[in-house]
């Protein structure tokens, strides 16, 4: 099942990469190479966090439930949860 | 001791009548101050961690693939993870199906060109400095950006005065990473200080450097700081290498370097042993090396590869074609300059036909067509001109440094009697100047070894709107005046050759000498007046702090110089007449 919905999100059109990567940076399903998915971890990790607060600081009642950004070169999504990030990276441009 | 005692008049009060109720606005509030502090210079160093591998638990080594993946095994195995995927993923592909239904992040309006914005004040901002770090100061004498990307900066030091370099001077140059302005990238060390230095356009590790002692050395990064290939000094110049350029050859490894000793010389940099050919500055074109001129500074453009320009001491600027077929044809032609050292050369980089020159007091453009005069000028400044160079992007805008520490931008478009922005970059003099390709930053030297990095506003650095036609007009205009004044002094002067004839010849003599000495004499004396007049009005401005209009003072010195060429040729007073 959770092979099905990994594998149905990395063939939608576009999606570059999948991962899923434990809150300690480990990576446990990855589409990409080692270092490169080492690095989303760490990064997408850190700005998860500081996404997560600043929603929690403005409104305690409330909670983040999905990050994109959006870069010239292509759309990196995360999705938190208490210990996993699932994180796909997409080119939207047709 | 009381000085002055003055009572109080009650009849003073009667002009004044007593308002009530007042009405004032009063703040309470805490009484601040703001200050600022700078503190001493701090010696950072940044460094990175790269992080290759994630924070594994301790019993899992992740070099073995086996532990890692019976870790991942036990990850997925577990129920959490199993509903969080399944969780995460549902809203994970609504979002992917949200972007591939419709781009939201598309360009709507790409027909729209950006509006320039051209109603800003020029302004240029220092960016960085990058000091000598040296103990004995020693003077930035050339500069030269890495051609690829210019993020890197050579800088050539040495001590230009005669024999008064210091003892223990180090003579080494350095490469500067504009990153880091605390620690230079790389030294260069020859045997004896470098006054030129540059990049090879064609490889960016290669680096040319003309010696104070008459010396070309060659550098490869890739080698390191000692030199590469060393001309022999027997075969080099004689005097200190005041010019070296790379030129466009196919292999990319010959330039060609003058000196003050009168010799322009090509070298190949994979045999430094000898150079390939010399040509002598002497332009009674007989190649006697006691006649020749010292040449200050070099100009090549690969676009003309056969001509090239030699800027000399005695003020004269030497065009010479090196394709001639005898050496004394390689000298084609010569313009009278300036009144001292050439300082700098370079053609527009726009219309090669028009190359700037800089020496004396004045900076000045001149056109191939028009050998007798320049066709543009700036006015006389208080300070001497050390160094210039063309903006690559805007046609009509160039760049000087004198030696009082300012740098001024000129935009001959804009305005011709004053640059358009003048700058005071430091207190000591400025020697060297250098625009990067894309015409926003400048780096200047100065005599105490600081380089600093300017950067230009977008105003100064972006073409105009019809900005070619308007610069190759004004130049063309200019050159069609200077061509029709040339005339009419050919022709005045022929016809005095002819009334000359025409007359008894000692009377014609003694006239001549009459009008000579009495020309001079008139002449010094509306130069000496000129000048006290300009330097009392330059107190007057000093201390009135109002700009005066400048307009004067160009008619004012072409006045003198006609003064003092008629003087000069000894005219007639009919001339004179003319003339006023």
């Amino acid at each position: 099942e959770v092979e099905e919905t990994l594998k149905r999100i990395q063939s939608h059109k576009g999606v570059i990469g999948t991962m899923v990567v434990n809150a300690e940076g480990i990576p446990i399903r990855t589409t990409l190479d080692n270092s490169t998915t080492v690095q989303y971890a760490g990064l997408l990790h850190h700005l998860t966090m500081k996404a997560k607060s600043t929603v929690r600081d403005i409104d305690p009642q409330n909670d983040l439930t999905f990050l994109r950004i959006r870069s010239k070169k292509h759309e990196i999504m995360v999705a938190p949860d208490k210990e996993y990030l699932l994180i796909v990276i997409q080119n939207p441009c047709e | 001791k009381l000085n002055i005692d003055i009572m109080p008049n009650p009849e003073l009060a009667e002009q004044f009548v007593e308002r009530n109720p007042v009405d004032t606005g009063i703040q309470c509030s805490v009484s601040m101050s703001e200050h600022e502090a700078n503190t001493e210079r701090f010696e950072m160093e940044t460094r990175g961690v790269n992080h290759v591998e994630g924070g594994w638990p301790k019993d899992v080594n992740p070099l073995e693939l086996e532990q890692t993946i019976r870790f991942r095994k036990k990850v997925e195995k577990d129920e959490n993870y199993v509903n969080a995927i399944m969780q995460l993923g549902s809203i994970m592909e609504h979002c992917i199906k949200q972007n591939n239904a419709i781009d939201i992040y598309e360009e709507y309006f790409n027909d729209e060109e950006a509006e320039e914005v051209m109603e800003e004040a020029p302004s240029a901002k220092t960016i960085n400095v990058f000091r000598d770090p040296q103990e004995i100061k020693r003077a930035a004498t050339h500069l030269s950006w890495h051609p690829d990307g210019n993020r890197k900066l050579a800088v050539a030091y040495s001590c230009l005065d005669f024999q008064r370099a210091p003892v223990g001077m180090s003579s080494d140059s350095y490469i500067w990473d504009l990153e880091n302005p605390n620690k230079p990238e790389l030294a260069l060390k020859p045997s004896s200080p470098l006054v030129t230095l540059e990049f090879n356009p064609k490889d960016s590790h290669v680096l040319l450097g003309g010696c104070y002692n008459g010396q070309i050395a060659c550098w490869d990064t890739r080698k390191g700081s000692l030199v590469a290939e060393l001309s022999t000094i027997e075969f080099s110049h004689r005097d200190p290498v005041y010019g070296t350029i790379w030129l466009q050859s196919k292999t990319g490894t010959e330039c060609f370097s003058a000196s003050t000793d009168g010799q322009v010389m090509w070298w190949d940099i994979r045999k430094m042993s000898e150079p390939t050919e010399v040509v002598i500055m002497d332009i009674t074109k007989k190649e006697q090396l006691e006649n020749a001129l010292g040449a200050i500074s070099l100009e090549f453009e690969s676009t003309l590869p056969t001509k090239f320009m030699v800027g000399t001491e005695q003020g004269i600027i030497i065009s010479c074609n090196r394709k001639a077929k005898t050496s004394a044809e390689k000298i084609v032609c010569t313009f009278p300059g300036h009144h001292g050292p050439i300082y700098a050369l370079q053609r527009n980089p726009f219309y090669p036909k028009n190359f700037l020159t800089v020496g004396d007091w004045t900076a000045r453009i001149w056109s191939e067509d028009s050998r007798e005069s320049c066709i543009m000028w700036t006015k006389y400044h208080m300070a001497y001109l050390t160094d210039a160079a063309w903006s690559p992007i805007r046609p009509a805008v160039f760049f000087t440094t004198k030696m009082d520490g300012t740098l001024d931008i000129w935009d001959f478009v804009f305005k011709q009697c004053n640059p358009a922005l003048s700058l005071k970059v430091c207190d000591e003099a400025l020697f060297c100047l250098r625009v990067q390709d894309n015409g926003c930053f400048i780096a200047c030297g100065s005599q105490l070894g600081t380089t600093t990095l300017l950067e230009v506003s977008p105003g100064l650095s972006t073409l105009q709107r019809n900005e070619k036609n308007v610069a190759s007009s004004m130049f063309e205009r200019e050159t069609r005046r200077e061509k029709i004044l040339e005339a009419r002094h050919r022709e005045m002067r022929l016809k005095e050759k002819g009334k000359a004839e025409g007359r008894d010849e000692e009377q014609t003599d003694e006239d001549l000498d009459i009008d000579l000495e009495a020309l001079v004499s008139k002449a010094e004396e509306e130069f000496f007046d000129i000048i006290f007049a300009e330097l009392k009005k330059k107190e007057a401005d000093a201390i009135k702090l109002t700009p005066m209009p400048q307009q004067p003072s160009p008619e004012e010195d072409q006045a003198v110089e006609e003064g003092e060429e008629a003087a000069g040729e000894g005219k007639s007073e009919e001339v004179e007449e003319d003339l006023a």
